[in-house]
């Protein structure tokens, strides 16, 4: 597959980096690390930049989206403002990507981050349910799409992609884990009840009186009960719209296709945070401690701390990872954590805490094994540590027209990140009503956690949700924390709600 | 056989133009990639498409950041994103000005400005580009003659690899050759003039900011001597230099008409039109004190200043504050003098495109 992409027989590891490859291969399994096969293959920069562009797979469906990609990639190279070094992705075998230009020294310290990302994909929970295959999956999508193509032309299929795409972050991140179309226990609450057959005089005793009552009671309530459809609220907008919509077949199978890509990346955003911090804690922890030379020193501290370094305004998940990781495996070794740590007050005391636990390495394979992003902050990250790595919040303050440092507290900090991991910057939305005032018009309802959605956006976004339902959508949200309706029935669009003042 | 990275990339090119999927333009925005030239943070304009998400009204946000500072400080580079490709690493690219104008040029399309007819004072300036056959010895290129004899021994058969010698005959000299490049060597001075009352924020001004370090990087990469000036004006006008031009906060009331004045005293005492090129960029959000004065304005513009310049370009700032009617008033009376050139700024996105409109000209 990789080698119809570059239209090129592959180039695998010349031998010294083969023998390093295995040698620390070796070594990483050696740790602990537990890891699919990992395929290595080298790439320049043209290359890498194309496959980074396609998101790390060499046959996508044809879309402008990657031409841009590729374009900003390579201007940033061209520039000298930006470099990938390598790339991972997860399936099963593991593919990686090397960029053939870079110091032997940094070939060695990719190679040791990727086996700590393929350990991160094959063993976190929340990459159980992606689908290892989906190099496949993505080339059975391009030749999908193709066709459809051959069959009703270039740009109307990529309009309707646009469409599609401009909602794909409408989904439920947590579809495949938990099961919410489980039915009561008691069963469909609309199925009428039937007497058992029975003799007169076993009727009494095969259909007791008090259960039938409370049957009948049962069903009373549920006749009474508006018809809500559906029952409770649905995040997967897109799975909801993708069943119901009214759209073409081949809309179906374009939207179906989006849908399905958007789940795979799931994972990915919901780990960000620990699986570049796991892959730069082992880059670490293997380098410095088996695989560098003297030479090499200079080099590859040089390279680690740019992977690391902290720009004001911006969140570095590699820093951020690698500092929680290194925090978790040092408690533990020392014993810090349970009631007596916790109760302890003494600063010095617990400072120096030290019980000589030993329970470091076994803590953090635990850890990587059931976490995402959002209970990893929430779980593991200490006052201290908020102190140690410099972490704050901003706020945009209108007035001075920019950005201003607001709070140091650890709380503050806290609330804010998790906020910002729990969401992605995607407001939570769910269908409330698929057949809105009786007329098959859908319903969305923002769960408003006090920041207002774009209104200019959300114009575009219903207006697409609304080709892809095939009637009129309405967003029920709050702007400014009043209570809003926008509207949107294909071709205009409709708001209700306090005015909107400055930029939202 | 065509990548498909090709076909991708040839479509988005095509959307950019403008040439297909007309519906995409209002989604575009000049993306930023960051740069650094001396101590300054540049940011290189590249086009971008966003797809359309639902998603929060960023700037009330805000965030998380890392780093030193005290409560209250203002975070830099805050609200954007951080590379999100995995093993990406952004690096602080040193830039020439030379290189930034080039990169301007390539990402904007901006034609070469055409000095005006009479300023065109040029001077001839011979660059060795070439090879010639025949040439003074002095120039003679040793590399390349032995080179040539080397190649015609090796064709004729007479190169022994044993015993390397070989005489260089006379027809395989080589000799430096130049080409003559008129360069003009004409003079351009830039007047900026902003408006700081009361109403100009410090969004505003920071738009004003990189506005201006763009068109002096390319007007710089244009013309051999270029000068600058700055006038700002409230409700009366002074020259400053560059730093008080981006810093100054003043407050009061607008009468445009007083730049207007100064920047007429300034021509005519220190660059008079027949040895410069003029240009002069003003900066507004466009709300002047009086119609009396827009007037004013307008029959200075039409006798002093226009006549005299190569460009007279007008911005102006979206702000909360300014009614933005004195763009108005240009349109109106400018409407079809190609040396006014008028753009709209209502945010930074939009910065490249109103460079793309002053400068698109080529004069």
């Amino acid at each position: 597959m990789v080698e119809s992409f570059f239209k090129r027989p592959p180039r695998a590891l010349p031998p010294e980096l083969e023998d390093e490859r295995q040698r620390i291969q070796a070594i990483a399994l050696a740790h602990g690390l537990d890891i699919f096969e990992t395929v290595f293959e080298m790439c320049d920069y043209d290359e890498i930049n194309m496959l980074a562009a396609y998101g790390g797979f060499p046959t996508r469906y044809p879309h402008w989206r990657w031409g841009m990609e590729y374009l900003q990639m390579q201007k940033g190279y061209e520039y000298g403002l930006q470099k990938i070094y390598e790339m991972v992705i997860n399936t099963n075998p593991a593919y990686a990507y090397l960029l053939d230009n870079n110091l032997f020294v940094d070939q060695k310290l990719v190679m040791a981050h990727v086996f700590g990302h393929v350990d991160f994909f094959k063993n976190n929970l929340w990459f159980a349910p992606t689908n290892r295959k989906m190099l496949d999956a993505m080339a059975d999508h391009a030749v999908r799409v193709r066709r459809i193509v051959d069959r009703v032309g270039e740009s109307p299929v990529e309009a309707w992609l646009d469409v599609c795409l401009s909602c794909d972050n409408l989904i439920d991140p947590f579809l495949h884990h938990i099961r919410r179309d489980r039915k009561e226990e008691t069963g469909d609450p609309r199925t009428p009840s039937v007497k058992f057959a029975a003799s007169r005089y076993m009727d009494s005793y095969i259909n007791p009186p008090a259960v039938i009552a409370a049957e009948e009671a049962r069903l009373a309530e549920a006749r009474s009960r508006p018809d809500n459809f559906p029952e409770s609220a649905v995040r997967d907008v897109l799975g909801f719209v993708l069943e119901r919509g009214r759209m073409a077949g081949w809309q179906r199978d374009c939207l179906d296709i989006v849908r399905n890509e958007a789940y795979y990346f799931v994972p990915q955003m919901q780990t960000k945070v620990m699986n570049e911090g796991w892959a730069s804690f082992w880059h670490t922890r293997l380098m410095t401690g088996h695989i560098l030379t003297d030479s090499e020193v200079v080099d590859y501290c040089d390279h680690h701390s740019g992977t690391v370094a902290m720009r004001p305004g911006q969140l570095n998940p590699y820093k951020v990872g690698i500092e929680v990781w290194r925090d978790v495996e040092r408690r533990w070794n020392r014993g810090q954590f349970g009631k007596d740590y916790r109760d302890c007050e003494d600063g010095p005391a617990r400072r120096d805490w030290d019980t000589g636990a030993g329970l470091g390495k076994e803590k953090i394979f635990e850890v990587r094994r059931t976490h995402n992003d959002v209970t990893f902050i929430d779980e593991f990250l200490t006052p201290e540590l908020c102190r140690r790595i410099g972490l704050f919040t901003y706020e945009y303050d209108r007035r001075a027209g920019e950005y201003k440092l607001e709070s140091r507290d650890f709380e503050a900090v806290k609330e804010k990140l998790l906020f910002m991991l729990g969401n992605h910057g995607t407001p939570r939305v769910s269908v409330t009503d698929g057949n809105h005032a009786n007329r098959g018009e859908l319903e969305l309802t923002h769960e408003y956690d006090g920041v207002d959605v774009q209104v200019q956006w959300s114009e575009t976004v219903l207006g697409n949700l609304a080709r892809l339902w095939g009637r009129p959508v309405h967003l029920l949200t709050r702007i400014e924390d009043k209570p809003a309706r926008m509207s949107h029935d294909g071709l205009q669009f409709g708001y209700e709600g306090p005015k909107i003042t400055g930029r939202t | 056989m065509i990548l498909n990275i090709e076909s991708d990339l040839n479509r988005f090119r095509n959307i950019v133009r403008g040439q297909v999927r007309k519906d995409l333009k209002r989604y575009m925005s000049s993306g930023e990639m960051i740069g650094k030239q001396g101590d300054k943070l540049v940011r290189i304009p590249l086009p971008e498409i966003s797809v359309p998400r639902l998603r929060y009204g960023k700037n009330e946000s805000g965030g998380v950041g890392q780093g030193e500072g005290e409560e209250g400080d203002t975070v830099a580079g805050a609200g954007t994103e951080a590379g999100d490709q995995p093993g990406e690493h952004t690096l602080e690219a040193e830039m020439t000005l030379d290189e930034l104008a080039e990169i301007l040029a390539a990402e904007l399309e901006l034609p070469r400005i055409e000095p005006r007819g009479k300023k065109q004072v040029s001077s001839v300036r011979d660059r060795y580009t070439g090879i010639a056959r025949v040439g003074p010895q002095a120039l003679r290129h040793m590399k390349r003659t032995w080179k040539e004899s080397l190649r015609r021994e090796l064709s004729g058969g007479g190169y022994d690899p044993g015993r390397p010698t070989f005489v260089p005959r006379r027809e395989d000299f080589r000799y430096r050759s130049w080409t003559s490049r008129t360069e003009p060597q004409s003079a351009a001075a830039v007047i900026y003039v902003m408006d700081v009352s009361g109403s100009m924020g410090k969004e505003q001004k920071e738009i004003v900011r990189l506005e201006a370090f763009w068109i002096d990087t390319w007007l710089r990469a244009n013309y051999k001597h270029l000068e600058t000036r700055f006038i700002i004006h409230d409700a009366s006008a002074r020259e400053v230099d560059r730093d008080t031009f981006f810093r100054t906060r003043e407050s009061g009331g607008t009468l445009i008409s007083s730049a207007y004045r100064a920047v007429d005293e300034l021509i005519t005492a220190e660059y008079p039109p027949e040895e410069w090129n003029l240009y002069v960029f003003q900066f507004s959000d466009g709300d002047n004190w009086s119609s009396a004065d827009t007037a004013q304005c307008m029959s200075m513009l039409r006798e002093r200043l226009v006549p005299r310049v190569n460009l007279f370009c007008y911005g102006q700032v979206e702000s909360e504050y300014g009614s933005g009617q004195y763009i108005g008033d240009l349109e109106t009376s400018f409407k079809d003098d190609p040396t006014v050139v008028l753009s709209r700024i209502p945010d930074r996105t939009a910065i490249m495109q109103s460079i793309r409109e002053f400068l698109g000209r080529g004069k």
